[in-house]
C-alpha cells in the first residue's frame, strides 16, 4: 500500500476507531431493542471498515445523510423510486460500488456508514422502524444498499452482472461483494462464482466474514463448506485467506484485485470479537436476544466497561 | 396460408442489429431456443451462462440494473420453476427490464412433465410488475420483440419455435393488452391464447356452417388483462364464454376471463378449455392435444355441450379444414 510508516498508522488507526464504532452503536442498539445482530458485528466490524476507509473507492457525500423515509417499493408508478445506493456516493465509471449480500448484516453496514460520515448518527434510531427504510433485513431502497440480497445466493449473481457490464463499458471502477460464509452452502453461490471465472471478471472481489457460525449454530455441525479455499480456487477464484481483525491483512488482499481472476478473499473472524460476554452464547450467535432482565443487565454493564 | 420455420431465430437477428445493449443469455439451449442465428453474428453479445438458470436469473438483473436489456433464452419450465425466487426477487422486485422467453410451453414439447409448462401463466401472473405475452402464431413471433421492448420492466414471453403456422396478416402486429378479433358473432364468446388459436381456426368455420355464430378473440396478452375488447366481448355472449388455452385451467387465461367476469357482474356460463388441473406425459403435440382435449373436437364438444345438441362433425372434417395449415408434414418438436 502507498504510504510510508506514518501514513500507515493513520490509516489503521482509522480503520480501528470505525471498527470499534461499529461495535459499539450496534451493541448500544442491541441494548436498546432488547436484541439483535450483535455478533455479526463484532466479526465484520474490520472487513466493513477496511472497505470503507481504505480499499472502496467511492465518492464522498456532501453530509452525513439522513435516510429518506421508506418511498414504496419499485414500480411503474413510483417515478420518485430511488435505491439506498447514494450513501456510497456519486456513480461514476471510476468510481467502485460496494454491495452487501447478506442482509442480515443490515445494522453492520449502518453503523459503518454513520461511522464514515455518510449516514448521520439519528439514521440508526430509524431502525427497524415502521415506515422507515433503515429495515432490520435491508432491502434495495436501504442505506448503502442497491440490490435485493436478502434472498441469500443471489448477491453474487446481482453484483457479477453488474461487473460484466462495468466490464462491457471499459469502467474502471471495482465491484466489491461482502458475504457470509453460511452463503457458501448454497447452489447459486457456486454457480455464479463458475460464471465469474469463465466471464473473467477479474473486477469483482469479495470478502468472505468466515466466523464459522450460522442460524442453527456452528457452520460445521450444519453442512460442512471445507476446504472452502481449495473449493474456490477450484471454481476459478483467486483465494486469499486473511485474520478478518487485521486491517494490514485485509488491505493487502484486496489489492491482489485485477489479476485476472476474481478475488475471493476469506477472512478469518471471531463472533465475540471485542466484546468478550457474547463467548457464553456458543454456538448460538445468529440473533443474540436476551431471556431476563438480569441478563440484558449484565450484557449493559459488559458494553459499557468494553466501549468506555 | 403456410408454415414457417426458424421464425425467432431470423427474426431476433434482424431485430437486434442495431440494438446494441440487447444481450442473449442462453442455459445451454442455444439452437433449441433459436438464438444460434444471433450467436454467430454477434457473438460478443451473446452470453453462455451454462445449466445454471438461477443464477442466469439474478445475473440478468444486474446486467439490467446497468443499461443492458438480457433477452434470456430458455425453456419455459426453467425459467419459472427453476428460479422463480430470483425471478421475483433480481428481476420483479427492482422492475428491471429483463426479458424472458420460454420456449415450448404447455404439450408443446414430447419431453414429458419435467419439461411441460403447465402453470407458468399462473405463478408468473402473481408477480408484481411482471407482463405476461403469448405468441399464437409467426406474426405475433416476428413482433412481439417491439411490444415487449417497449416496457421498462420484465416481461415473460411464452414462445413459440420450430415450424409456425402464419395466422395473422404479416402487417398486423401483436399490440399489448389488445385481442385479436378472429371472427364475430353473438352466441358464444371464445377466448383463445397461443397454439389453441390454431385449433380454434379449424372449428370456428365448421361451426358457423352449423349456424352457431362465435365472437372468436385471440389473446396474447395475459398481464395485465384490462383489455376492453375483451370485457365487451365477454358482455356480447348469448349462451356462454369459452377459453381455450395450453396451460392449466387453474390461473391461465380461463382465470382471467372469469376475474373479469366477476368483477364486472357478468354471470355469463363459462367452459375453460384446457389442462384439467393435471401434469402430462411425454409424446407428440397432436396425440397430447386429442388426449388432453385442447384440439379443434374439444372445441366443438364445448360448443356442444353449452347449446346442448349435437352437430355429428368428425375428425375428417375438422382436418379438412381450409382456415389452418394442417401439422401432420412438419417435422415433429425434437429437444
Amino acid at each position: 500500500m502507498a504510504g510510508g510508516k506514518d501514513a500507515k498508522e493513520l490509516w489503521q488507526q482509522d480503520v480501528r476507531r470505525i471498527a470499534r464504532g461499529i461495535r459499539r452503536r450496534v451493541a448500544e442498539h442491541v441494548l436498546l431493542n432488547g436484541g439483535g445482530y450483535l455478533s455479526q458485528a463484532c466479526s465484520s466490524a474490520e472487513i466493513f471498515s477496511v472497505l470503507y476507509a481504505r480499499v472502496m473507492n467511492l465518492a464522498p457525500v456532501e453530509k452525513p445523510l439522513v435516510p429518506a423515509p421508506f418511498g414504496g417499493v419499485p414500480s411503474e408508478k413510483n417515478l420518485s423510486y430511488r435505491t439506498g445506493g447514494y450513501f456510497n456516493g456519486a456513480p461514476s465509471a471510476g468510481a467502485d460500488r460496494f454491495f452487501l449480500s447478506p442482509s442480515q448484516y443490515s445494522l453492520v453496514l449502518y453503523a459503518a456508514l454513520v461511522e464514515t460520515g455518510r449516514m448521520a448518527p439519528e439514521g440508526l434510531l430509524q431502525f427497524n422502524g415502521d415506515g422507515s427504510s433503515v429495515e432490520m433485513i435491508g432491502a434495495e431502497h436501504s442505506p448503502g444498499m442497491e440490490i435485493m440480497s436478502g434472498s441469500l445466493g443471489q448477491g453474487i449473481s446481482q453484483a457479477a452482472g453488474i461487473a460484466m457490464a462495468r466490464k462491457r463499458r471499459g469502467e474502471s471502477g471495482r465491484v466489491w461483494l461482502f458475504m457470509s460464509d453460511g452463503e457458501f452452502q448454497i447452489g447459486q453461490t457456486w454457480e455464479a462464482l463458475q460464471a465469474m471465472a469463465w466471464h473473467n471478471l477479474d473486477n469483482m472481489g469479495i470478502f468472505i466474514d468466515a466466523n464459522g457460525y450460522q442460524c442453527d449454530g456452528s457452520v460445521a455441525s450444519v453442512m460442512n463448506i471445507e476446504p472452502l479455499d481449495r473449493r474456490l480456487d477450484a471454481f476459478g477464484a483467486a483465494v486469499v485467506k486473511v485474520n478478518g481483525h487485521d486491517a494490514d491483512a485485509l488491505a493487502e488482499a484486496a489489492a491482489q484485485i485485477g489479476g485476472g481472476r476474481p478475488l475471493a478473499v476469506i477472512c478469518a473472524t471471531c463472533p465475540w470479537q471485542g466484546l468478550e460476554i457474547l463467548k457464553e452464547r456458543d454456538p448460538r450467535f445468529h440473533y443474540v436476544r436476551f431471556s431476563s432482565e438480569e441478563e440484558r443487565l449484565r450484557y449493559k454493564q459488559a458494553i459499557s466497561s468494553a466501549f468506555q | 396460408m403456410k408454415l414457417l420455420s426458424k421464425v425467432h431465430a431470423k427474426n431476433l437477428m434482424r431485430w437486434a442489429k442495431d440494438k446494441p445493449n440487447v444481450l442473449a443469455l442462453s442455459a445451454d439451449l442455444t439452437s433449441s431456443t433459436e438464438i444460434d442465428l444471433f450467436r454467430d453474428a454477434y457473438p460478443d453479445r451473446f452470453i453462455s451462462m451454462g445449466i445454471a438458470e438461477q443464477n442466469m436469473m439474478s445475473f440478468a438483473g444486474g446486467l439490467a440494473r446497468e443499461g443492458f436489456f438480457p433477452f434470456v433464452h430458455t425453456f419455459a419450465v426453467f425459467i419459472y420453476r427453476r428460479a422463480y425466487d430470483q425471478i421475483a426477487m433480481s428481476v420483479s422486485y427492482p422492475n428491471l427490464p429483463v426479458r424472458m422467453f420460454g420456449f415450448l410451453p404447455g404439450i408443446t414439447t414430447p419431453g414429458g412433465a419435467t419439461h411441460q409448462a403447465i402453470e407458468d401463466i399462473a405463478v408468473m401472473r402473481a408477480l408484481p410488475n411482471m407482463t405476461i405475452l403469448e405468441c399464437g402464431d409467426a406474426t405475433d413471433v416476428e413482433t412481439v420483440l417491439d411490444a415487449a421492448h417497449s416496457l421498462r420492466g420484465p416481461v415473460y414471453v411464452r414462445m413459440l419455435r420450430g415450424e409456425i403456422p402464419r395466422l395473422f396478416p404479416q402487417n398486423e402486429p401483436l399490440v399489448l393488452n389488445t385481442a385479436r378479433q378472429l371472427s364475430n358473432g353473438g352466441d358464444i364468446t371464445l377466448f383463445s391464447s397461443g397454439i389453441c388459436t390454431e385449433e380454434a381456426m379449424r372449428a370456428t368455420p365448421l361451426l358457423r356452417e352449423k349456424g352457431v355464430s362465435i365472437k372468436h378473440l385471440h389473446v396474447s396478452t395475459l398481464k395485465p388483462f384490462n383489455d376492453p375488447l375483451v370485457t365487451e366481448a365477454i358482455a356480447s355472449a348469448k349462451h356462454g364464454v369459452i377459453t381455450m388455452e395450453n396451460h392449466s385451467v387453474i390461473g391461465g387465461l380461463g382465470t382471467c376471463v372469469a376475474e373479469v367476469m366477476a368483477a364486472g357482474g357478468m354471470g355469463k356460463k363459462l367452459v375453460k378449455i384446457g389442462l384439467q388441473d393435471t401434469y402430462v406425459h411425454g409424446a407428440s403435440r397432436a396425440y397430447l392435444m386429442k388426449e388432453y382435449n385442447l384440439d379443434a373436437m374439444a372445441l366443438i364438444a364445448a360448443v356442444e355441450r353449452m347449446l346442448d345438441t349435437r352437430f355429428g362433425l368428425t375428425g375428417d372434417e375438422i382436418a379438412a379444414s381450409p382456415a389452418v395449415p394442417r401439422h401432420s408434414d412438419a417435422r415433429p418438436e425434437a429437444l
